[in-house]
């Protein structure tokens, strides 16, 4: 007798608890972004890490990166793949802006889809961006 | 319906939580064995090194214009507000007016009396009261700073700079409170807008960081003079102190120099020629 009562308390319970996503669900249509390769990304082909394992970790690898420069001096980062980048952002030809040149297609799209708000641009600063 | 025991639910559960905890832990072991593990990290090939840095100025050299040569040239380079620039009121919109007790410098000029205050003697040769003396950060080999910070934003790097990580700093300013020389600078508002042409190759600072001068650490690691090197017309030397072939060593060898406040303890790593 009470079943009834219980199965229909769950499945409101159950929609309730769900209503975020039932939301975002309804409302939102912006698929997230790809990030974007233009320029000299496009035709070099060679990053530091694979696609995937660029995705998931640059934020580690830009810490490593980091510390190694301003730490130990170390300003060269040879890969495992062979390829060897300057462990910097944004200066010269071999840093990450060097090659991904658009920083609004690369960087700041998925990072405004996500809503995380890196500090790096306070202090670093977009060649293409000083005129 | 199958009539289950508790105990064969039990090891079917068990064995269940095995195979939704291995997936993890077998990507975790694979982790190390790519990616970033097998990667070298090393110095340019043209890197310039020492057992310790140190600079020696010549203060016959040294002249009013040349000092502003000096001054000029690092803080353009290392992108140093300057709060009597004038703010472009396009692109930064809403500045709010300048405190000027706030500045930030990293290499500048000061008076006998003050960069060497227990120098300063009753009947001092009276040359000294005019000559432009430039005072910096001095890499001490004891660095107040680098103990006082509680971060380790503020380090001592393996070749003798005092260097900050500006990622780390808190903007406590307990290392202003420790250093003797006033050689470091809080930012207390944005700098951005106080920076005439912005320079790509280093980064400004953000609101609440301390800076000094890092003795040109990014120019050092690609074969490089530091820019009051370049700028001085051979009144600054930067080498090795360490090395008693080095042309540091042999300009102290020649001449008679002082260093500020080195009763303190400190022991600086800019030495002056008099």
């Amino acid at each position: 007798m009470n079943k009834n009562y219980i199965i229909t308390g769950l499945v409101i319970f159950v929609l309730t608890v769900l209503s975020p996503f039932w939301f975002n669900m309804i409302t939102t249509t912006q698929a997230a972004p790809e990030p974007e390769l233009v320029g000299k990304a496009k035709t070099e082909k060679k990053c530091v890490l694979g696609k995937y394992e660029m995705r998931a970790n640059h934020m580690s690898l830009l810490d490593e990166w980091r510390d190694s420069v301003v730490r130990n001096a170390d300003r060269m980062y040879t890969a495992a793949n062979g390829n060897s980048f300057n462990m910097s952002l944004s200066t010269g030809e071999n840093s990450c802006l060097g090659c991904h040149e658009d920083k609004a297609k690369f960087c700041d799209s998925c990072h405004t889809y996500a809503s995380v708000n890196p500090y790096c641009w306070e202090c670093h600063t977009n060649p293409k961006e000083i005129k | 319906m199958m009539k289950k025991s508790r105990r064969s639910f039990l090891k079917v559960a068990g064995i269940a939580a095995i195979g939704l905890g291995a997936a993890p832990a077998m990507n975790f072991a694979a982790s190390g064995s790519n990616g970033t593990a097998l990667a070298v990290k090393s110095k340019n090939e043209n890197v310039l090194f020492a057992h310790r840095w140190g600079m020696v100025i010549d203060t016959n050299k040294i002249t009013d214009e040349v000092v502003e040569n000096i001054v000029a040239a690092c803080h353009k380079a290392h992108n140093v507000p300057d709060f009597n620039h004038k703010v472009d009121e396009e692109k930064f919109p809403g500045t709010r007016p300048v405190n000027h007790k706030q500045e930030v410098k990293w290499i500048w000029e000061e008076h006998f009396q003050y960069a060497f205050p227990d120098k300063e003697d009753e009947f001092l040769a009276e040359k000294f009261h005019d000559l432009p003396f430039l005072v910096t950060c001095n890499h001490c080999k004891n660095a107040p700073c680098v103990k006082a910070c509680p971060t380790q934003a503020t380090f001592k790097r393996e070749d003798g700079i005092v260097l900050m990580d500006f990622h780390r700093c808190i903007g406590c300013r307990f290392c202003m409170a420790a250093c003797p020389y006033g050689a470091r600078s809080f930012n207390f508002r944005d700098p951005r807008p106080f920076v005439e042409e912005i320079n790509p190759d280093f980064p400004t600072r953000s609101k609440g960081v301390v800076e000094k001068c890092n003795l040109c650490a990014e120019r050092l690691a690609k074969g490089e003079q530091p820019h009051c090197v370049e700028a001085s017309e051979g009144a600054i030397l930067v080498g090795d102190l360490e090395d008693p072939e080095s042309e540091v060593r042999a300009l102290l060898n020649e001449n008679y120099t002082i260093r500020r406040k080195q009763s303190l303890g400190t022991e600086p790593s800019v030495y002056y020629v008099m």
